[in-house]
């Protein structure tokens, strides 16, 4: 195994960390207005939505953040490990990133601005920048990664001849929505496991049915990949991520939340290391006959930048997931409505 | 328009715009982190009230500080491929790292703090925040070990078969001389910021407690003393930003002698250059109407000698025909990333200008805090005059503007070079972004932010006028009991 080689891995390892991480406080981000109630509160009484979705941003408060650097690790790795894969990437995508950028800055501001006021008005507009952040990101990004396999036209000097319709096709724009549709079932299943009461109920039933259209939409998907770009291995992979998926359903139904979670959980690493095996040997392929695709190896830094990462990479990744596990330990605790702690708001 | 000019301006005002947030974030942690430490030893109620207060504000702060910086992060690939690729190799790994050993724990702890009230011992508690504070310590490290590489390329050879700049010594990169001085002045910079935001709101509240009949009369000496921390903590600051400034200056001289020609409009050698520290009519020396120049000054900042010789721009400007050669000598035939016919210089005014307002403000900013401190000694009488309230808006604006100007003298002084010497800025762009795509983008991140710059400063207004919470005695929260949580949403 070589650096390049590595690195491609690494940072599919990144890619996954992301989607295993943020999926789930998406998840729950764009399932304020379900299990949230309407968001109205009638004549000033505090109502059990409004609790609730003070629950459900509770659980995900102390981790999004720390989740979303896990993209910024990727983006980052990617510059300096693949530099003309980040530069093309980053270039191609354009309006949709600007549009990603958009959604996850109004989305954070959400999250930490939403419960400093006491004001219903204040509140109704964050929820609407954490709900439409929480859908719109992962749908772009299972845009843009799902493009990434397909391949875009890329001419010989790695630069992108397409246009946004381009990227605007059938199987990237199905990638989106699986990507929105797991995300919701994986934030299902972690509010079924981190709150209690009627809201963990709620987000049980949520997840089940949830959890059923994602299985059909990521069947569908998974079925093109392997048409597409197949290998034995996308294939036994696909099979790996279904089989997950409905496990997770079925660990759901039965009560069993922590196995869920981690059925979504692994469902999401198979179907981001399928993608990543479809993708092997190229980082970019181009769709154009007298284009140059992007392979691990010519869009590679120098031995001596990756064995530098390498090292960073072997020390700190070990100390990141400590630390993270740490957090994840220290709020272990079940979240309920008549436990929250009375907020210091200002008016 | 040029996409080059609107990448350029996108570039400017996302970046002065983020490091609005930055040196409160780097400044604010140290003192949150400090009084936090403060209450775990003395156990004090005045420290728990003051942590949890500018703690407060810090967050209110750190959000914006943390979604600004995605867009750096992508900005480099999405309007700046070609100079991605080019030094991707050099560039690349310290943005890597940053994200790695920096946002990791500044994200991770700072949920920590936020939600570990009554939960995480309290001494751990106190230290998480420590932790916050590295944390953004190493992130500007790393982004400044980047940026001192654009400054003064250093630890890297040209490949002229991938037409790329790779990494040749990475330790070279880490301890680039700009990198070592650079990392003080940006950090002692922050801590006059962070100083003089709590120096701002503690001498507004003080004002404002201290007026008869106010209802929070009882916490006078709460905010007599956070007014006083935060002036100690600018005036100390202060002297490090001179210290580091003056090294700067000198190393700035040596690396990049147009930078400071432009910074003092200097056509011409002179030995023993003087000072201007103003000018009125045009800068070039033709037609000067009036001017305060102070002799031997900026010899002495340039060199360290009243008469050293400083290089003025004109001689720097004809030798650019020479460096070019050599710059093709060195990286091989492929000049298409340098252009020859360009004007080697700088925007000349606004280097001059920016350069003077920068230490104007900072000079400004470190006697408002010493003077607050001399008139606040003892038992001194309550800042009631209407005076003050202009202090207290001033207060935490002065430095912060310094830091908007230091950034905008250093990167436009930089022009029209990209990686200095190596490589301009007009090659650095997206050949496949078109200029309607990035006048786009800087439309939608001019008009975003500035929507969130007013719902920013008026949340932060409104946390300040509800001042400091009354105390309450923390309790630890029993993991396995029902006991209500000490903080949630």
């Amino acid at each position: 195994m070589d650096y390049p080689f590595i690195w491609f891995i690494l940072i599919g390892v990144l890619w996954t960390g992301y989607l295993v991480l943020e999926g789930f406080d998406f998840g729950v981000g764009a399932l304020l207005p379900v299990l949230g109630g309407n968001g109205a509160r009638v004549g000033g009484a505090v109502d059990e939505g409004e609790n609730r979705r003070r629950v459900m941003l509770t659980a995900i408060g102390p981790h999004w953040d720390g989740n979303e650097v896990w993209l910024l690790t990727a983006g980052g790795a990617m510059f300096a490990a693949f530099p003309h894969w980040y530069a093309t990437m980053f270039s191609a995508f354009y309006l949709p990133l600007l549009l990603l950028l958009v959604a996850l800055i109004v989305r954070n501001m959400g999250l930490e601005y939403r419960h400093k006021r006491d004001d219903d008005t204040w509140r109704r507009r964050w929820d609407l920048a954490i709900i439409g952040g929480s859908v719109v990101a992962p749908f772009l990004v299972g845009v843009a990664l799902t493009n990434v396999v397909r391949g875009v036209p890329l001419d010989a000097d790695f630069e992108y001849v397409g246009s946004l319709w381009t990227l605007l096709n059938l199987p990237s724009l199905l990638g989106g929505v699986v990507f929105v549709a797991l995300s919701v079932t994986h934030g299902a299943h972690f509010l079924a496991l981190k709150t209690s009461g009627r809201l963990r109920e709620a987000a049980r039933r949520v997840a089940e049915r949830a959890g059923l259209v994602s299985a059909v939409l990521a069947v569908v998907l998974m079925a093109w990949l392997v048409n597409a770009r197949g290998s034995v291995g996308v294939g036994v992979l696909a099979v790996v991520a279904a089989v997950a998926l409905v496990g997770s359903l079925v660990a759901n139904r039965v009560g069993r939340e922590g196995l869920a979670f981690v059925g979504t959980a692994i469902t999401w690493a198979a179907a981001a290391a399928a993608y990543f095996v479809a993708l092997h040997p190229n980082v970019m392929p181009t769709t154009l006959a007298n284009g140059a695709s992007l392979t691990i190896e010519n869009a590679a830094s120098t031995p001596m930048t990756l064995q530098i990462m390498s090292i960073a990479a072997l020390v700190f990744v070990p100390i990141v997931l400590l630390y993270t596990a740490w957090s994840y330990w220290v709020f272990r605790r079940r979240l309920a409505t008549d436990r929250l702690a009375t907020p210091v708001l200002v008016k | 328009m040029d996409p080059v000019d609107l990448a350029r301006w996108q570039f400017a005002i996302t970046t002065v715009y983020h490091f609005l947030f930055v040196p409160i974030t780097i400044g604010l942690s140290l003192i949150v982190a400090a009084m936090h430490t403060a209450w775990v030893r003395t156990k004090r109620p005045e420290w728990l009230r003051l942590a949890k207060f500018f703690g407060k504000l810090f967050t209110i702060n750190f959000a914006l500080g943390l979604v600004t910086g995605i867009v750096q992060e992508f900005q480099f690939g999405m309007n700046w491929s070609d100079y991605s690729r080019f030094v991707g190799d050099i560039f690349g790994a310290p943005l890597a790292l940053e994200a790695l050993l920096a946002f990791f724990v500044e994200s991770t702890f700072l949920g920590l703090w936020i939600f570990g009230w009554g939960r995480i011992p309290e001494r751990l508690h106190a230290a998480t925040m420590w932790v916050v504070h590295i944390g953004t310590l190493l992130s500007a490290y790393f982004i400044l070990a980047a940026n001192s590489f654009m400054q003064n390329p250093v630890g890297f050879r040209y490949n002229p078969e991938s037409g790329r700049a790779e990494m040749s010594d990475f330790g070279a990169i880490l301890l680039n001389k700009v990198q070592l001085v650079a990392f003080p002045h940006v950090i002692t910079s922050a801590y006059m910021v962070g100083g003089a935001v709590v120096m701002g709101v503690g001498v507004w509240l003080w004002r404002r407690s201290a007026a008869p009949g106010a209802p929070d009369a009882e916490d006078v000496p709460l905010y007599r003393r956070a007014t006083r921390i935060g002036a100690v903590v600018t005036l100390v600051a202060s002297l490090g930003v001179i210290a580091s400034g003056d090294i700067q200056g000198k190393i700035m001289t040596e690396v990049q002698p147009m930078k400071m020609a432009a910074a003092e409009a200097l056509y011409e050698n002179e030995t023993g250059a003087a000072f201007s520290v103003f000018t009125i009519g045009s800068l070039d020396g033709q037609h000067e109407v009036f001017a305060i120049k102070v002799p031997k000054v900026l010899a002495f900042m340039a060199t360290g000698d009243p008469n050293g010789l400083v290089e003025g721009i004109n001689p720097i400007k004809a030798r650019n025909a020479e460096m070019v050669a050599a710059i093709e000598r060195t990286y091989g035939s492929d000049v298409a990333r340098i252009s020859a016919d360009a004007d080697y210089t700088p925007n000349i005014p606004l280097a001059y200008w920016t350069f003077r307002l920068m230490m104007g403000v900072g000079f400004a900013s470190m006697a408002l805090s010493a003077f607050l401190l001399w008139v606040t000694r003892g038992r001194s009488r309550p800042p009631v005059s209407r005076w003050w309230v202009w202090a207290a808006i001033a207060a935490p604006l002065l430095p912060l503007v310094g830091n908007s100007f230091g950034w905008i003298f250093t990167e436009t002084g930089r022009q029209p070079w990209l990686v200095n010497g190596l490589m301009t800025t007009a090659f650095g762009v997206s050949p496949s972004v078109s200029a309607t795509e990035v006048l786009i983008s800087m439309s939608v991140f001019t008009l975003l932010y500035a929507v969130l710059a007013v719902v920013e400063v008026r949340l932060f207004l409104r946390y300040v006028a509800h001042g400091a919470e009354p105390f309450h005695e923390p309790e630890q929260v029993a993991e396995t009991a029902d006991a209500p949580l000490q903080f949630s949403y």
